[in-house]
């Protein structure tokens, strides 16, 4: 029975924190939408739009269908570094967006590795930059995620099946169309629709890679048309563009989430049969390659970087400052709202729909949308230089909560299932339940999540470009800025403090959770 | 005394009705099929169901909406009875200080009462360290230092051996014994309720029957028991 003997209190805390998320991402829409449509859109945001969906479609599109081999390699061979490099590819989604552009600029920028090697050769230089600019780094941050989630698949596989095609010695072919195949076709639109979910907000990339007229997204036009047109109409119109875009792809991705179909195995671990020959070579090189592109640029930034260590720029001490507090300060406010939410979700406070809903909206928002309700929310009343921080801890957190959330739900309900009844029993006071039962049974997905919030926060390049002066630029910002002065060796080095400062917050947050497990 | 005044329990495809008096001190066994509704009726009593109708008295006071952790009552459920990641001292010291407090008079209460429970010198263990008759006796530590005239029993030793579920119910009797409370026991082994309880309450068919005198229940078993015990119709 699940009802119980006494009436359930609101959680308040919960409450706040839906409430301050829904106004987050809600409200500014609704800001957004107030302001659209009085300013027609001219062909550039027409071909903003196109180029979008062209980018995010192919980037998609490259990142899953390169991951294939590279999965299916990593699932059947083993060897030394297997699981370091399956961890490594959890990374990219740490990793801050403009370090990975200047990694990559470092092997195939204009003053490349790649651009040297083939001057050497006599062939004329690779631009960087453009849509196949946009594209090589949107591949170098997917392909990694594109290989773990069908990497998962592959593992998902029980092992009686392919136990059972060996005794039927079934070719590799058949093996293929039996087993491989319909796991493929079952992971592959999930892991699609991720990416392209993801590029369709793609703003740090196109900012850095794209621009003009031909490689500009929704995003980047939003940021234009506040930043240089001042134009906040049209930039409304465009954010919410932009809104109708994602909310599209996430219904999208909910209709077609479905089940694999194996049946259950025994658990046995998979033993993925290993062909010799040629497909033992390709399996080898397919492994070596992806390697090498997820390793030689941010190896090709280190080496770039730390001679300019020793001489870094002005102000690159109170842009470090700043963003560490941006990222200390939403990650305490993301932590504790979606622990809020969680608690009241898993004991099914009043409304415990409502907080789940609340912690899923920001999926939807964007970085850009969110900063355009918010600059014309606040541009009547406070000079907008003023609030650059705020903004970006308050956006920063609502961005990063789903993430903490959903890794805390599944804890907090086992932990109620578990132990609600006893925690009752004993009339815990409050505080006692959170110091003594709560905080240590949950700490490993609250360090965790207060790591990704921490490491996304401290890397991100969004809202803060729509509100920042001369003055208080964010340690991305403000290599940014450094990449526009073409100061590209001070640029590498502030990266690789970025680089650093990032996973060492990640390291610090999700250490004192497994401490305190 | 506890009195379930015309108590009425229900859920989609569930009603159980309960009108019964337990005296003070008795020690009485709840034995019945599967999914009658025994747990439910212990949970009733704790507080963590609300009953659609009835009331439940304690002394002759109505305990019906009060909180689980303000009734008279100490429960021990199936399993998940201490938290695995604090010590024993703290599990226990938690039945004495819901505010978390470890002061050094608790501290001594709760080395006593570890002492009086066969588990000297475990407290600084965790819950996963222990067999699971010293986790069963833990439980029951605590229970002794709750000291609530009510103590119910949700099978929490149902996943024991037979000498050691001999062993704990002769302990819960002197923990009863020791803080003079009034036994209500889950049962699913008749032999339990014959060796512990003087009355057993039968629950079957949407009815929790008021207590009988055990030894003569199951010498003439009405058709509900004797089908449940599976001697046919006598």
């Amino acid at each position: 029975m699940a009802s119980r003997a006494r009436p359930l209190t609101l959680p308040l805390g919960a409450a706040l924190a839906a409430a301050l998320l829904a106004a987050m991402t809600l409200g500014t829409v609704g800001a957004v939408a107030i302001h659209a449509g009085t300013a027609p859109l001219g062909p550039a945001d027409w071909s903003a739009l196109r180029f979008t969906l062209l980018q995010a479609a192919l980037s998609a599109l490259i990142s899953t269908a390169l991951a294939i081999p590279v999965a299916r390699a990593l699932a059947r061979r083993r060897f030394p570094g297997r699981g370091l490099l399956i961890t490594l590819m959890g990374a990219p989604f740490l990793l801050p967006v403009i370090v990975a552009i200047l990694g990559l600029l470092a092997i195939f920028g204009r003053g490349g590795t790649l651009n040297q090697l083939l001057a050497a050769t006599g062939l004329p230089p690779l631009s960087p930059y453009g849509l196949h600019g946009v594209l090589l780094a949107h591949v170098f941050l997917n392909l990694p995620l594109a290989t773990r989630m069908i990497l998962q698949g592959w593992q998902a596989i029980p092992a009686e099946r392919f136990r059972l095609a060996r005794a039927l010695a079934l070719t590799p072919g058949a093996q293929f169309r039996h087993l491989e195949l319909p796991m493929l076709r079952a992971t592959l639109p999930g892991a699609a629709l991720t990416i392209f979910t993801l590029c369709l907000a793609s703003f740090a990339t196109a900012l850095t890679l794209g621009g003009g007229p031909a490689a500009t997204t929704v995003e980047l036009a939003i940021y234009q048309a506040l930043r240089f047109d001042f134009a906040p109409d049209r930039a409304a119109t465009l954010a919410l563009m932009q809104f109708a875009l994602t909310t599209a792809a996430l219904l999208a991705g909910w209709a077609i989430l479905r089940d694999t179909g194996f049946g259950a195995g025994l658990g046995r671990p998979p033993e993925l049969p290993a062909p010799k020959g040629w497909r033992r070579a390709f399996d080898g090189a397919a492994i070596t390659l992806a390697a090498a592109f997820l390793i030689l640029p941010l190896a090709a930034l280190v080496a770039r970087g730390l001679p300019g260590l020793t001489n870094l720029p002005q102000g690159l001490i109170e842009a470090t400052a700043r963003s560490l507090a941006i990222a200390l300060a939403s990650t305490a406010l993301a932590t504790t709202a979606a622990l809020a939410l969680a608690l009241a979700t898993a004991r099914r406070a009043p409304g415990h729909r409502l907080y789940d809903a609340a912690a899923t909206f920001p999926l939807a928002a964007s970085s850009l949308v969110i900063g355009t309700g918010l600059f014309l929310t606040l541009r009547p009343v406070a000079n907008t230089s003023d609030l650059a921080i705020p903004v970006t801890i308050a956006t920063n957190a609502t961005l990063a909560l789903p993430y903490s959330y959903r890794l805390l739900a599944p804890a907090a309900r086992t932990l109620q299932a578990d132990y609600g009844r006893l925690t009752t029993a004993l009339a815990l006071t409050p505080m006692t339940q959170l110091r003594l039962i709560t905080l240590p049974q949950l700490a490993r997905p609250l360090g965790f999540g207060a790591g990704i919030t921490a490491a996304l926060s401290m890397g991100d390049l969004g809202v803060i470009t729509l509100f920042a002066g001369q003055t208080n630029a964010t340690l991305p910002l403000y290599i940014h800025s450094l990449m526009g002065s073409y100061r590209m060796e001070q640029a590498a080095a502030a990266s690789l403090l970025l680089l650093t400062l990032s996973f060492a917050l990640f390291a610090l947050f999700d250490g004192i959770g497994r401490r305190h497990a | 005394m506890l009195k379930l005044d015309h108590l009425t329990l229900a859920a989609p495809g569930f009603r159980l009705t309960a009108n019964l008096t337990l005296p003070q001190g008795a020690r009485t066994a709840i034995i019945g099929p599967s999914g009658a509704g025994k747990s439910t009726l212990l949970n009733a009593i704790a507080g963590f169901t609300a009953p659609q109708s009835g009331r439940i008295l304690w002394q002759g006071q109505d305990i019906t909406a009060t909180e689980p952790g303000q009734r008279p009552v100490t429960i021990l459920f199936q399993d998940q009875n201490l938290f695995p990641h604090l010590t024993l001292e703290r599990n226990l010291a938690l039945g004495l200080a819901p505010d978390g407090r470890l002061t050094p008079d608790i501290r001594a209460r709760v080395e006593q009462a570890l002492h009086r429970t066969g588990l000297h010198g475990l407290g600084p263990r965790k819950p996963a360290e222990l067999s699971g008759g010293q986790q069963g006796r833990a439980a029951l530590a605590r229970a002794l230092l709750r000291a609530r005239p009510l103590l119910l029993l949700d099978e929490p030793f149902a996943a024991l051996g037979p000498a050691l579920k001999q062993d704990m119910l002769a302990l819960v009797a002197e923990v009863a014994e020791e803080t003079g409370a009034t036994v209500l026991m889950v049962t699913h082994d008749p032999q339990d309720a014959k060796r512990f309880a003087g009355s057993t309450i039968l629950v079957a068919d949407g009815t929790a029957h008021p207590p009988h005198d055990t030894a003569s229940l199951f010498a003439h078993p009405p058709k509900a028991l004797a089908d449940y015990l599976g001697q046919g119709g006598s």
